[in-house]
């Protein structure tokens, strides 16, 4: 039978293994990283993903419309051309979560992806790359949203 | 089961450029219906890609990505004819996996 005072330090237990789990760098066999598509801001998400603090950088390239007509699809590209670079994550700053995808690089692929994301309201917009030695790159760029894409 | 993706995969140079339209409502969970209830949230996760069988490419995803999600990447190395699978799941477990021919 469990108790109050069990349960309790259960879900202790249970919220230092969360923490561990988003603080490892993670192979890419791992299970979804929930507690990342938490995280708030990108200094936080960098050092959660076992990166550095994040620097801008030229070669790190982020496409997108300067202004989007319709916030629930923006099509948004982030790509580089540097070697070593383990995961690209694409995040929108003023949305509820600000990562919207990370793409773990492998040699098989090119450090290039497009996608489309929703929009709550106008942002910038960030693509990071997390390179192996542990340093974070990212560009940045503001896309305007005339209509918003959360709502009802 | 969810609808079939379209995937396109073109050979340009020495890579392929491969294209992914998924079937998907990606609710974010913070819509709210008619009603003022709140539409729980069902969207996809994980996205994996591979070639001829290899893993070329995993991905995962927040609720943010568009509904009936578009994917671009390239895939180096990949020849006419190889095969392309690429796999979702969801947060509701769901999965589907569709293949394309490179051309």
């Amino acid at each position: 039978m469990l108790n109050r005072r069990k349960m309790l330090s259960h879900s202790a237990q249970v919220a230092t293994l969360l923490a561990g789990v988003g603080l490892l760098p993670r192979g890419a066999q791992a299970a979804y990283n929930a507690p990342a598509f938490e995280i708030k801001t990108m200094a936080e998400l960098a050092k959660s993903l076992g990166g550095g603090t994040p620097t801008e950088s030229k070669d790190v390239a982020l496409t997108g419309p300067d202004i989007a007509e319709n916030g629930a699809v923006v099509p948004i590209g982030v790509s580089t051309t540097l070697p070593g670079v383990k995961k690209l994550l694409l995040l929108v700053e003023e949305n509820p979560s600000v990562l919207s995808a990370m793409f773990d690089v492998t040699d098989a692929v090119d450090a290039n992806f497009s996608t489309r994301v929703k929009m709550g309201q106008s942002s910038n917009v960030y693509a990071v790359a997390l390179m192996a030695d542990g340093k974070v790159l990212f560009a940045q760029k503001e896309v305007k949203v005339t209509l918003g894409g959360c709502g009802g | 089961m969810a609808d079939p993706m379209r995937i396109r995969a073109q050979v340009a140079g020495d890579k392929a450029t491969v294209r992914v339209l998924m079937s998907h409502e990606m609710e974010t969970g913070l819509r709210k219906d008619a009603a003022g209830k709140a539409i729980p949230a069902w969207y996809i996760q994980e996205v994996s890609a591979k070639l001829n069988g290899k893993s070329v490419l995993t991905a995962e995803w927040g609720a943010s990505v568009s509904k009936n999600p578009f994917l671009q990447f390239s895939v180096r190395g990949a020849k006419l004819g190889d095969k392309v699978a690429v796999t979702w799941k969801d947060n509701k477990g769901d999965t589907r996996t569709d293949e394309a021919t490179v051309s």
